[in-house]
Order: C-alpha cells, then structure tokens, then sequence
C-alpha cells in the first residue's frame, strides 16, 4: 500500500469537495454528482485506515506530526486507534448515504446542501483524527456552522428556533471544555492529548476538568436533562441533517468521554461515576417512556436516541466498579458495549431517520396518525423498515442487540439493580419502535395519501440495503468491530485504573 | 541647556505623514474640483508611503528621541503599521461611501490623515504631552469626521454626544496627569516609571491620578461604564466614519493603555489591574447583554465593541508580556473584523439608502451568495467561532487569563461570549434562514467586492494559519 497521509485525506478531500461543490454552483446537476464523487473517494480513501490498521496494539496509528502555531506549541497532529478508527469509518460511509438520499427532495439551494454536508464530514473526520486538543478543538466547534445552516435553511417551519437553539447549548457546553483544555495546558505544558493523558493532578481540579469536560460532552451525547435541543434539532432538520446528528455528531460525544473525560481525570471519573451512571439510567428509563408517547416519528427516533446513548454512557462508567473489583473482563465488556452501540446506533438511528424521510418525501408529514397501512402500499420499504425497527429494540441478530448486551452483561456483574433498570430497555425500545411500527405500517389503508404511495425506488433501496448489510452484518458477527478495539480499550482500562494523584503533600 | 538637534530619524514616517496631509489640502484647493480623483489616490499614496518607512526604518533596539517625548520600539511600529494598514482600507470603503452620496470633499481625507498622524504619534509617546499631543489631534479630527455631514440631524447629534463626552475625558486624562506631575514632578514616562516603582510615598496621590487616567483610557476604548457615546456615535456618524472611529482609533487606544499603565506605572499594576478587571467584567456584560435588543446593526457593532473591548482588557490584566501580547493580536485582529463589518454595510448600501438596519440583510443569500458567505466569516469569526480568526484572538487572550491563574475570570468570560453568540448568530440567520424582500442582486462594484472579499478572507486565512500574527505580537512584546 503506498505511504499516503490517509487522514489528512479523510479531513481535506471533503472539505475541497466542499469548495468544489460552491463554485460549480447550482446550474445544472453537476453540484450533486461532484458531491456524490468526493464522498466516494472519501469513503475509498477511509478504508486503506481499516485494512492497514494494526489490531495488536494500543499506539497510535498512521500518525502525522507537523508544526502548526509554534509560538504556542500548537501542533497538527493527527492519528487513530482502536476508539476513533471505526467512528472515521462510520463517517466516510453515512456521509455516502446522506448525499445519496439528498439527491431529490431538497427542493432548493443543492449545492449549498451538498457543500455543507462534505464540510460537515471533514470536521467530523478532523475531530476524531485529532491527537492536539486545540485542533480537536477548533474541528468539535468547526462543525456547528455546517449543521447550524443544514437545519436552518431546509429544515421544518420552527427550524430557526430549533437551530440557534442546538449552537447556544452546543457552544456553551464547548466554550467551558475550553476553558479547561487551557487550565491543563498550564499543568501538562503540552496540548497533545496523549500528554495531557499522562499529567498528574490533584483530586478538586480532577474534578473540575471533570465537570467541564462533561459539560460538553454530555450535551452533545445528549444526556438527560441537557438533551432537549435534540428533539427539536430533529424534527425541523431535513432528512439528511438529522442522519449526520444522529448517526456520527452524537457520537463525538461518547467520543469525548473516552478520549478525555475518562483518561484525563480518572480520579473524579471514578468519585463521580454514580452521577454518570444515574444519568444514564434516566435516559434509558425515563427517556424511553417519553418516547413511547410522541406523536412525531422524527422525536420518537430523538429520544430513542437519547435512550441507547445513555446505554454507551453506562457502559464506559460501570468500568470503575468493575474494576474495583479487580473484574477487568467486566469491565472490557462494558467499554466495548459502549463502543458497539454508539456504532450500531450510528446505523439503526440513521436508517430510521432515512425511512421516514422517504415516506416524508412522498406525503410531507411525519405524525403517525397521518400514516396507516403503508404496507400495502410499499410493500419493500416495510420490510427494510421492519428490520431497522426491530434492530432498534434490540433483536438477537441485529447490531443493536449487541452493544446492549454486553453493556447487560456488564452491568450484571456490577450490580443488579443496575442491570434491572438497564434491562428495561428490552421491554422500553420493544414497545416504541413496534409500536409506532404497527401504527404506520400496518392496518387499513388510513387515507389516500397512503393510498396513493409509491414503493422505493432503486436509490433509495440502495441507501437502506447498505444500512440493512451493516446492521446484519455486525449483528451476526461484531468480532472485526471488536478485535480493532480490543488493545485499545484494554489499555484505557489499565491507565484509568491508576490514580493520578501525586504522592500525598 | 544646549541645544541639540534631535533624531529626526525615528519619526520621519510621522512627519511624511504630516507634510502629505498639508499638501492634499493644498492639491483639494486647486484641482479638487477638476480632478475629484486626485485627492484619494494622493492619500492612500501617503499612507503607503508612511507605512513603507515604518517597515524601512522598523527598530531592532527602542530609540527615544525629542528629548525622550518621542519613543519608537518594535511595538509602536507594529502597531503604526497596521494603524496605517487598516485606514488603507477605511479610506477606500470611504471612497465608495461618499461617491454613492455625493458628500465627496476633499476635507475628508485631510482629517482622516490627521488623525491617523494623532494615532501615530499617541503610540509612540514618550511622554505625556506627547501622549495627550497626539490624543487631542486623532479626537479633534474624528470630532469634525463625525459632523462631516451637516445635514443630517443624526450625525449632528452624535458629533455633539461624542465632542461634549470625549472633551470630558480629555478632562479627567489631564487631570490624572496633573496629579501625575505633581506627585514625581516629570511628564517623562520613563521617570515616572522609576518613580512609581520604587514607591517613594506619594502612593495615594499618584493612585489618584491614575483613577482619572483609566477613567479617560476607558472612555477612549469605549468601555464600560464609560461606553455611552459608543451606540450614538456608531449609529449617527456617517458609516464609513463609524468604521474609522471603530477601528484603528482601537488601536491606538491600546497603544496609550501600554503607554499610560504598563511602561508608566508598572509599579501601581495592582491597581490598576484592580480596575480594569471591574472595567472589563461589565463591558463584556453590557456590551453583548444590551447588543442582543439592538435592531441597528451599526448600533448593535457598537454594542459589540464594548464587549470587545471587555475582552481585550483581559490580556492586560494578566500582567505580563504574552498577555499584552495577546491583547494585542486581539486588537489588531477585532479592527479587521470591524473593518468587515461595517465594509459590509457600505458594500450593501448604495444611492440614497442605508443598510444598516438588520431587516436589511434578510435573505442575503438569496441575492448573492457569495457576500452572503462573507457576512458568516465575519460574524462568526467576531463571535469567537473557529475557524476564523477571531477564535484565536479570543483564546489567546483566555489562555493568558487562565495562565495568571484567573480561571473565574475565563469562565465568566466564556459565559458572556455565548450570550454574545446569539446577536452575531442572529445576523447569520436573516441572511440565511428569510426571504429577501427583493431577490435583485445588491449593486455592487468590482473593486469593491474586491476589497470585501480580501478583508473577509484574510479573517479566513488567519484563522486556519494565525501563527505569523501570533508571533509577531509576541516578538514586538518581548523585547520592551
């Protein structure tokens, strides 16, 4: 394999693209095609850092290392590991998918659409390739002027409220994490992660490193009660707009906790991981009742979005009880629960997001009660839709029955009640996306729009049978998502499990 | 006393500059009607000229000369060139103002090298005449620019707000001056320096004196408390002398604030650092609490320069020399995204009308794109969003706070740019997120949309590389 700089490309060719993609214009279809284009190459380019991946070890892999602002140590310095490598790959793919299901039904401005979703996947790309926490930085903020215009301009008749609404919460969360990238900075001398990784601190500024990192983080995972931006982001935002935020954006959340929360402060981590685990229980419980009760598909998803992320959330902190334990198997398995459902839920959430944007496009509406017996009219897309709902309630054999198992399991081995309560999701997630299921698709036909539906066409089955190969694929078998994580997580575990206090003073 | 001849040397960019502005007013005289042309390009012509010997002449030790009155090191050069650099741009969006409204006179031009002499000087004072020389010539000319439109009532009235408020401050600058003078007996801020460091038990006298000085710096810089003509000079006064009062003046206000505190009185620095952390606190609030309930953009950017200038001080307060620094790169990189700013308005405006209500940059993009694009860079780099440039500016500036173990003070700080986020968002999402009340594209020139898009990119263009501004700062600080 020739030595090129795989990131670097996974971060630049979009955002080229991007420009590219503006000054073809809007005259013609050429916007879109040259946008299909760069995703491709993006996607191609992706794999090299699959292939080539060592599973053995916990270093760093295809490092590139150059000076950037020097007066300030600022460096670009970007690499992957077993953490961020498959969420690149989740992005290089979903954004294939978003630019495919954009192609019609965007109605105006197509090739600002498209420029703002290939700006959006090099910000992403470039957040989670960054090992400098001032890059990482400038990437994680990069990225909300992309979304910011997606939901703001094609999106739904409230989406100005929804939009300013998800960059105030966003960047209040970001801005305070800045604050404490700086006051680390002081401690560690260096902004390079993997140094701050290393720097010892006392146990109250652990804590306050801690809080602020969670902050941003836990708003943009969403965990409950910072979530609320999230179902309005939804609803307003266009089909694609919402697979992006659901799918890879959510994810830089639980991103953000493995890289930083979790290494950087592991003494507060470990003080204050009741917090995050009570957290997390409430998204699954309570989230998933509310859930139950939407009369909007696209917040239904949201908030069932908001439920399997506090399942990853729980997973990555039920490692110190484990661990405490001296359990470190458990403990493995709750990470890696974590992992997997932020990358299934990354296919599921998408996938659903897509299925109604395609029966969206046909009647414009997005309440159940508009829907009714779909099936007989779009015979195809309910059994595409039949397998992502029951993937999404965590059928053996899906992706999504996965990551919650082995987060179960883990939480077994902690406690009971944990694992009671995080069970429920079984019997939570059955019930809304069955439910709402049964509601649109079967029964009578309920009125004429229904009627009057077309099945998919050949792009839109091409978009769904790609997610329903993934979501087979690593339902049945999740050991190559495993093994690439494996060295990785291990390692996690053992640094977290060292205090970082210094010798009592 | 004998006499001897000073160094003319050290000050030759200044008394160019002065020379060319008496023969523009002598060219307007003659050929200002034949050749209206003339009197610009003659003045951009002098401006390029002084910033040329700036560079030539750029000073690798600080030399005094005038019997000291006259100071030029790395900083007051950094700081006269890009003074020089951005009234280069403030007179060609000028130019485009005043040809669409027929108020060309030759007078213009002639103040604003004035002032822009005043600017130049105030940097390189060595002492406090010199400074308050140098003060009293940028104000008197930017007083007469604000007025330069008669007719118009608005402008009459900020000209007045702004004279009767700056002759005020000029008031208590001279007073803390006096008292200064009578507390070390010297106008030298050298001495005064020595002086005021080795503490010789005039403190409460010289504590005075420097109260009324910071009130007359914050008046200058347009902070809060001392921030009320800001709102009423930038919505009166004709746009184009809005972006020159709201720019490179900033810089030179920051050239007197190192003057003034940091070479004259770093002994009282515990002082005065207790004061303008008060100063700089309710700016910011002020500035981008007030802001959001703006509807006037000019008005709502004024708002947002006090916030700006709240953040500024911050670097000061670090007290040390990456900190000023910083403050530095702040200012210089807040007079770029001004000069977008208000540019952006002119651009839109044209014969006749004002664009400066917010309604009228409703569905921008929608009528073009591409300036469309450039209000976003511009906004949002004013905001603190990467990556544009006044991201770094912000988290240089955040970095020295926390450095100096003020992280109360950066959270706050924080807190207050995402209140000041929603305004900036808000002027981003009229351009993006409405419907244009007409789709007709906005009439703009070539050259123009040159200029625009040159100032915008640079915001672009230094924010994905700031390192070379960066350590230009640092090194212009460093050595002092």
């Amino acid at each position: 394999m020739p030595d090129l700089p795989f990131l670097s490309l996974v971060v630049w060719l979009p955002i080229a693209g991007a420009c590219g993609v503006l000054i073809a214009g809007e005259r013609g279809g050429a916007a879109r095609s040259i946008a299909l284009v760069v995703a491709l190459v993006t996607l191609l380019v992706s794999i090299p850092l699959y292939a080539g991946f060592e599973t053995g070890t916990h270093e760093m892999q295809f490092v590139e290392y150059a000076g950037w602002i020097d007066a300030y140590a600022i460096h670009y310095y970007l690499g992957v590991d077993g953490i961020s490598m498959p969420l690149i790959l989740l992005t290089t793919f979903t954004t294939v998918l978003v630019v495919l299901a954009g192609w019609e039904g965007i109605g105006y401005r197509h090739a600002q659409y498209m420029a703002a979703l290939l700006f959006q996947e090099g910000f992403m790309n470039g957040a989670f390739a960054s090992l400098d926490a001032i890059l990482f930085y400038v990437f994680w903020e990069a990225q909300l002027i992309p979304m910011f215009i997606i939901i703001g301009v094609w999106g739904g008749p409230r989406r100005i409220y929804a939009t300013v609404k998800f960059f105030l919460y966003t960047f209040l969360g970001s801005v305070v994490m800045l604050v404490a990238l700086l006051y680390l900075y002081k401690a560690a001398g260096s902004f390079a992660i993997l140094d701050l990784h290393r720097v010892p601190l006392e146990l109250t500024p652990q804590i306050f490193v801690f809080i602020a990192f969670l902050l941003a983080f836990a708003v943009k995972v969403p965990m409950w009660p910072v979530h609320t931006w999230l179902p309005d982001a939804h609803v307003e935002a266009p089909t694609g707009g919402s697979v992006i935020l659901a799918a890879i954006m959510l994810k830089l959340g639980g991103y953000g906790f493995l890289r930083f929360s979790l290494p950087i402060a592991p003494d507060a981590s470990s003080e204050l991981d009741w917090l995050i685990i009570a957290l997390s229980l409430v998204a699954v419980v309570y989230i998933g009742f509310v859930a139950i009760v939407q009369p909007d598909m696209k917040k239904l998803i949201a908030y069932s979005s908001v439920a399997h992320m506090g399942f990853a959330t729980l997973g990555f902190f039920l490692v110190f009880r484990l661990l405490e334990a001296g359990d470190i198997q458990g403990a493995l398995l709750g990470v890696q629960g974590g992992m997997v459902q932020m990358i299934s839920h990354g296919f599921i959430s998408g996938a659903l997001f897509l299925c109604v944007g395609v029966m969206y496009d046909r009647l414009h509406s997005r309440q159940i009660s508009d829907y009714g017996g779909v099936v007989n009219t779009m015979p195809v897309f309910a059994a595409f839709m039949m397998l992502f709902a029951l993937a999404n309630s965590g059928l053996p054999g899906t992706s999504g029955f996965v990551g919650e198992f082995l987060v179960i399991l883990s939480s077994f081995k902690a406690s009971f009640w944990i694992a009671f309560l995080a069970a429920t999701t079984l019997v939570l997630g059955a019930a809304y996306s069955l439910w709402m299921y049964k509601r649109v698709i079967y029964g009578p036909v309920a009125n004429d729009g229904v009627a009057s539906l077309t099945d998919i066409n050949r792009r839109e089955f091409v978009i769904l049978g790609a997610l329903a190969v993934a979501v087979l694929l690593f339902g049945i078998w999740p050991a190559p998502l495993l093994e690439v994580m494996e060295a990785t997580l291990l390692n996690l575990l053992d640094h977290v499990g060292q205090t970082k206090l210094g010798p009592a003073s | 006393m004998p006499f001897t001849t000073p160094d003319f040397l050290p000050a030759t960019p200044e008394i160019v500059l002065a020379l060319m502005a008496c023969v523009v007013l002598l060219v307007d005289l003659y050929f200002g009607r034949r050749h209206p042309g003339s009197v610009f390009l003659l003045a951009q012509a002098s401006l390029v000229a002084s910033a040329v010997l700036c560079i030539a002449l750029f000073p690798q030790e600080p030399v005094t000369t005038f019997s000291g009155t006259f100071k030029s090191d790395a900083m007051s050069a950094v700081l006269k060139v890009f003074v020089i650099l951005v009234s280069y741009f403030v007179l060609f969006y000028s130019k485009v103002y005043l040809d669409a409204r027929e108020l060309h006179k030759g007078e213009y031009y002639v103040l604003s090298l004035f002032a822009v002499l005043g600017m130049m000087i105030l940097v390189s004072a060595g002492s406090l005449l010199t400074l308050y020389l140098g003060l009293e010539l940028m104000s008197l000319s930017l007083y007469a620019l604000v007025a330069l439109n008669r007719e118009s009532h608005a402008a009459s009235e900020a000209a007045m707000k702004y004279f009767v408020l700056g002759a005020l401050a000029s008031g208590s600058l001279l007073y803390g001056m006096s008292l200064l003078y009578g507390a070390t007996g010297t106008l030298d801020l050298e001495r005064i320096r020595e002086f005021s460091t080795d503490g010789a038990g005039l403190d409460i006298i010289l504590v005075l004196g420097l109260v009324f000085i910071v009130v007359g710096v914050a008046f200058k810089l347009g902070a809060a408390p001392f921030h009320m003509w800001v709102p009423d000079v930038y919505q009166g006064a004709p746009t184009s002398v809005t972006l020159f009062v709201g720019t490179a003046p900033k810089i030179a206000a920051f050239g007197m604030l190192m003057r003034l505190l940091v070479d004259g009185m770093s002994g009282l620095r515990g002082d005065w650092i207790d004061m303008l952390t008060i100063v700089a606190v309710l700016s910011m609030g002020v500035g981008n609490i007030i802001a959001i309930a703006q509807s006037n953009l000019k008005r709502m950017l004024g708002y947002s320069t006090v916030a700006h200038v709240g953040f500024l001080l911050l670097g000061i307060i670090s007290g040390t020399r990456t900190g000023y620094a910083a403050s530095m790169f702040y200012i210089i990189v807040y007079s770029l995204m001004g000069l977008g700013a208000f540019g952006m308005i002119i651009v839109l405006g044209g014969k006749g009308f004002e664009s400066d209500r917010l309604d009228d940059f409703r569905g921008l993009n929608e009528r073009s794109p591409w300036l469309a694009f450039l209000v976003l860079v511009v906004m949002l780099s004013m905001a603190g969003m990467p990556p544009f440039v006044g991201f770094w500016a912000k988290w240089s500036v955040l970095r020295e706070v926390v450095a100096a173990d003020h992280v109360w003070l950066a959270v706050l700080a924080v807190v207050f740019t995402v209140i000041g986020l929603f305004y900036y968002l808000r002027v981003v999402w009229l351009v993006y997120f409405e419907k244009a009340a007409d789709a007709a594209p906005p009439v703009c020139r070539t050259d123009v949309k040159i200029m625009i898009s040159t100032n915008a990119l640079a915001i672009l263009a230094l924010g994905v590389y700031p390192g070379a501004l960066l350590a230009l700062c640092v090194s212009a600080l460093g050595a002092g």
